[in-house]
């Protein structure tokens, strides 16, 4: 099961709760899976980008889990 | 990763936009005209804050000359957001910050554009337009801002993010964030020392040398086409697409030459307009910024003020951090804040901390991305505490930091494990650089810092051809800015065995190549490298084809060793085949050789650099010179060495500025004071020192020379470094940006 860490403001929205595990093959699947179980966690995470296994996506729904993945929700960086 | 040896990649090869560049041939945003053009000219607001009551144009209309003239009206307002590579974009922001509808929110902001036959006639109806104002009072800092009687710039603000306990609305902050770690009250009470202070940052702008300019054409068949200087044309398209209620594709952007960006050239200000002018006139439009425009109504970044407290024991073992940090949105949401919470504690291993930032709404130009947005000031913080930290318990700063110096498999503030970083393999060449034990003359000090930036990946694509005498063509849609053409000529070389000569590397059009995100971020080299080596190596897979079709053999049967088609066991014994000699052959084994791939990559990966600054300051005037500088950093892998220690040198050289020399001076109305290069001091060549660099290779395993990016960290550690460097020349500490002669004569008199 892919483990989704959830440290600072999100486990507000999990009951406190800032390590869940989610049963899911792909980041879509799981992103899915976890605001039904958390409702509130939706419009924080929306437009997040999302560290898989420390790789950093902007938005990558289709992208593979592995059944050990570490999984963060990471504010979207601008560059310049 | 396997070590791979290089016959191209880590030279340093001419570019190839060299000679234009010296010469003066090259093409920049202003350099184009058209048949038929006119000229267009923005009338700007002369109030930081005001309702626009009313706007009446016909005098101007009335002008002779005159072909059109435009307001707010002419822009639609466009509710939602549109995701745009980076990050998302507000289109209603994008659109009134680019013509005002309802208020005039900065001195400078677009009410209203026109288009005539002449310059001087399009100025002159300019100033024809009667724009009836309602002057309010504007909010010109963080302080008033989010005082409780404080005006608001926009009542339908919402605070995003996580807003703090009791928040009410109306309210100037636009969002607010928080990290943490571990339990900060345990963590302060275990510390055996504790430093505390607030800093402030003063708005700086990018600076760079050519100012925002376009060509637009609208056709009779509703479609656009647009000449820009710009760092992401795709971006621009998109932007303008939104801002007009458009459909993307009837929008063709050239990007010209570009004369310096640094995050300033992603937004879009005259270009929506311009096509508007044309729409309306029927000609082309071209439009030019004066270096006063790009002043008062183009993103500087913010101001800032950060409150920060670390914890140490008395080894120097950091073992707790709380920073607040509020930086200057300007007159729309999107400070980057978030940033600055999320690389203000990068470096370090910490177990307990808490940051939260804050996006804050004030009459100023709305800031744009400023190279490692966000990091620099809320790095300036971190950085002094932790000087000040080591200074108290009398430990050496490289020994102070590496103690605490975060490593792969660490986690980041942020959350996630880092990948392979080079952090303490810079400390510790700074730690063996002669530099650091260098002695000092009198009145001299020593200053180091660390700094971080994430460097992005995203999308990207690139084409390879082919031509019949063996050299290659690669196409990107990335706008040069810090010589990625020629690190591109590089990758195609390599991956081909040509010579570097024999490539020409091209930035073209929106309908010329794949969608590619901006030149920014830190990661063309990286992301848009990453599809130039595999379109090379489609060609090269292509070639190895074309031999087996000439040897009449499997293609399997087919090997390439250095730049030739060779023949592996079990084909006939061949003579290997040059590029040149299968590129002649191209007409007959298949048709035209075309390479292209496309890809969306993960962030590159953390750079990390630490510099060492000497300066000297004169006691009886004030004036502060930077005697010395190095900076050291982690470039992953240097493409094209030369390039590379130009952004580190680069980015020193606009840190120092923001450190000794840069800020906007507004006056009570919100005007600012000093639109020109003469009175907003930005240093020059004979201001600095030779910037030594030392480049750290520790390679990026997510790309297949080890690329990371390097274009934004080297402006992070250099305000933190001046400062340090103050503190040990004068004992005093600063923490209010900048060390201009009036400011530190000031503190040299209060420390006495």
């Amino acid at each position: 099961m892919a483990r989704v860490h959830l440290p600072g403001g999100l486990s507000a929205h999990t009951g406190g709760l800032e390590c869940v595990d989610v049963d899911a093959t792909r980041v879509g699947e799981l992103i899915l899976d976890l605001t039904l179980r958390f409702p509130g966690l939706a419009e924080p995470i929306r437009g997040m980008a999302i560290a898989i296994d420390g790789e950093i996506y902007n938005d990558a729904p289709y992208h593979a889990l592995r059944d050990d993945s570490e999984i963060y929700f990471v504010p979207p960086v601008a560059g310049g | 990763m396997t070590a791979r040896t290089f016959r191209h990649i880590g030279t340093r090869p001419i570019r190839h936009d060299g000679a234009d560049k010296v010469t003066g041939r090259a093409n920049y945003g202003a350099d184009l005209s058209l048949p038929g053009m006119l000229h267009g000219v923005v009338l700007r607001s002369p109030h930081a804050h005001a309702r626009i009551l009313a706007i009446e144009t016909s005098r101007a209309e009335a002008v002779p000359g005159v072909r059109a003239v435009i307001t707010g009206r002419d822009i639609p307002e466009n509710f939602g957001s549109i995701a745009l590579g980076e990050a998302p974009f507000d289109t209603h922001d994008i659109g009134d910050n680019a013509l005002a509808h309802e208020k005039a929110l900065y001195h400078g902001h677009a009410v209203a554009a026109v288009a005539a036959t002449t310059i001087e006639i399009a100025r002159a109806a300019a100033s024809l337009i009667d724009v009836a104002y309602e002057p309010l009072e504007p909010v010109l800092d963080i302080t008033r801002a989010i005082a409780p009687d404080a005006p608001i710039l926009d009542a339908g603000l919402e605070t995003k993010g996580r807003p703090a306990p009791g928040s009410k609305s109306p309210t100037n902050i636009a969002a607010r964030m928080e990290l943490r770690r571990g339990d900060i009250v345990a963590g302060f009470a275990a510390a055996d020392v504790v430093v505390e202070r607030e800093f402030r940052t003063q708005m700086v702008h990018q600076g760079y040398i050519e100012p925002h300019a376009c060509v637009a054409r609208w056709g009779q068949d509703g479609q656009a086409v647009l000449w820009s200087t710009t760092q992401g044309p795709f971006l621009v398209r998109d932007q303008c697409a939104a801002i007009l209620g458009m459909e993307p594709a009837k929008i063709k952007v050239t990007p010209s030459e570009i004369g310096g960006g640094f995050g300033g050239k992603i937004p879009v200000y005259l270009e929506p307009l311009a096509i508007a002018l044309s729409r309306k006139a029927g000609r082309p439009v071209k439009m030019v910024m004066t270096r006063e425009d790009v002043f008062r109504a183009t993103g500087p970044t913010s101001g800032t003020i950060v409150r920060m407290k670390l914890g140490a024991k008395r080894d120097g073992t950091l073992v707790a951090a709380s920073a607040s940090l509020w930086y200057e949105a300007g007159a729309y949401r999107g400070s980057p804040s978030g940033a600055g919470a999320m690389c203000c504690l990068a470096a370090y291993n910490i177990p307990n901390f808490f940051v939260e930032a804050y996006d804050v709404l004030v009459n100023k130009p709305k800031v744009a991305a400023y190279r490692a947005p966000g990091s620099p000031m809320a790095t300036f913080a971190t950085e002094s505490l932790v000087d000040e930290i080591a200074r108290t318990l009398g430990l050496d700063a490289v020994e102070m930091r590496l103690k605490n110096a975060v490593a792969e498999g660490d986690h980041a503030p942020y959350g996630p494990a880092y990948p392979a970083i080079g952090l303490k393999e810079a400390l510790e060449a700074a730690r063996r650089h002669p530099h650091y034990t260098a002695p000092l003359a009198p009145n001299q000090g020593r200053g180091m810092a660390c700094g971080f930036w994430f460097n992005a990946g995203l999308s990207s694509s690139a084409t390879v051809m082919l031509h019949g005498d063996g050299s290659a063509a690669v196409t990107t849609g990335n706008p040069d800015i810090g010589g990625t053409r020629v690190a591109q000529a590089l990758m195609v070389a390599e991956e081909l065995g040509i010579p570097v000569e024999q490539v020409r590397p091209s930035v073209a059009d929106t309908d010329s190549v794949g969608y590619t995100d901006v030149t920014g971020g830190s990661r063309v080299c990286y992301a848009t490298g990453m599809a130039v080596i595999q379109a090379a190596g489609d060609v090269r897979d292509q070639l190895r084809a074309r031999a087996a079709r000439i040897w009449n053999v499997a293609p399997d049967q087919v090997g390439w060793e250095q730049g030739r088609a060779v023949a592996l066991d079990g084909a006939a014994a061949q003579k290997p085949l040059t590029v040149a000699q299968l590129a002649a052959e191209m007409g007959r084994t298949g048709g035209p050789i075309v390479g292209r791939a496309a890809v969306n990559v993960p962030m590159a990966g953390p750079g990390f650099a630490v510099h060492l600054c000497d300066l000297e300051v004169d006691k009886e005037t004030g004036r502060t010179t930077v005697v010395r500088y190095t900076a050291i950093q982690d470039v992953g892998m240097a493409v094209h060495p030369s390039f590379v220690e130009g952004q580190m040198q680069g980015g020193v050289a606009q840190g120092i500025g923001w450190a000794l020399n840069e800020e906007y001076i507004f006056d009570a109305g919100g005007v600012m004071e000093n639109a020109g290069f003469l009175d907003y001091r930005m240093p020059v060549a004979s201001d600095l020192p030779m910037i030594d660099t030392v480049l750290i290779e520790v390679p990026n395993p997510q790309h297949p020379y080890g690329v990371k990016g390097v274009g934004e960290v080297p402006i992070v550690p250099p305000l933190a470094a001046v400062a340090n460097a103050m503190r040990d020349a004068t004992g005093i500490r600063s923490t209010t940006l900048l060390f201009s002669s009036p400011r530190v004569l000031e503190a040299l008199a209060a420390g006495d």
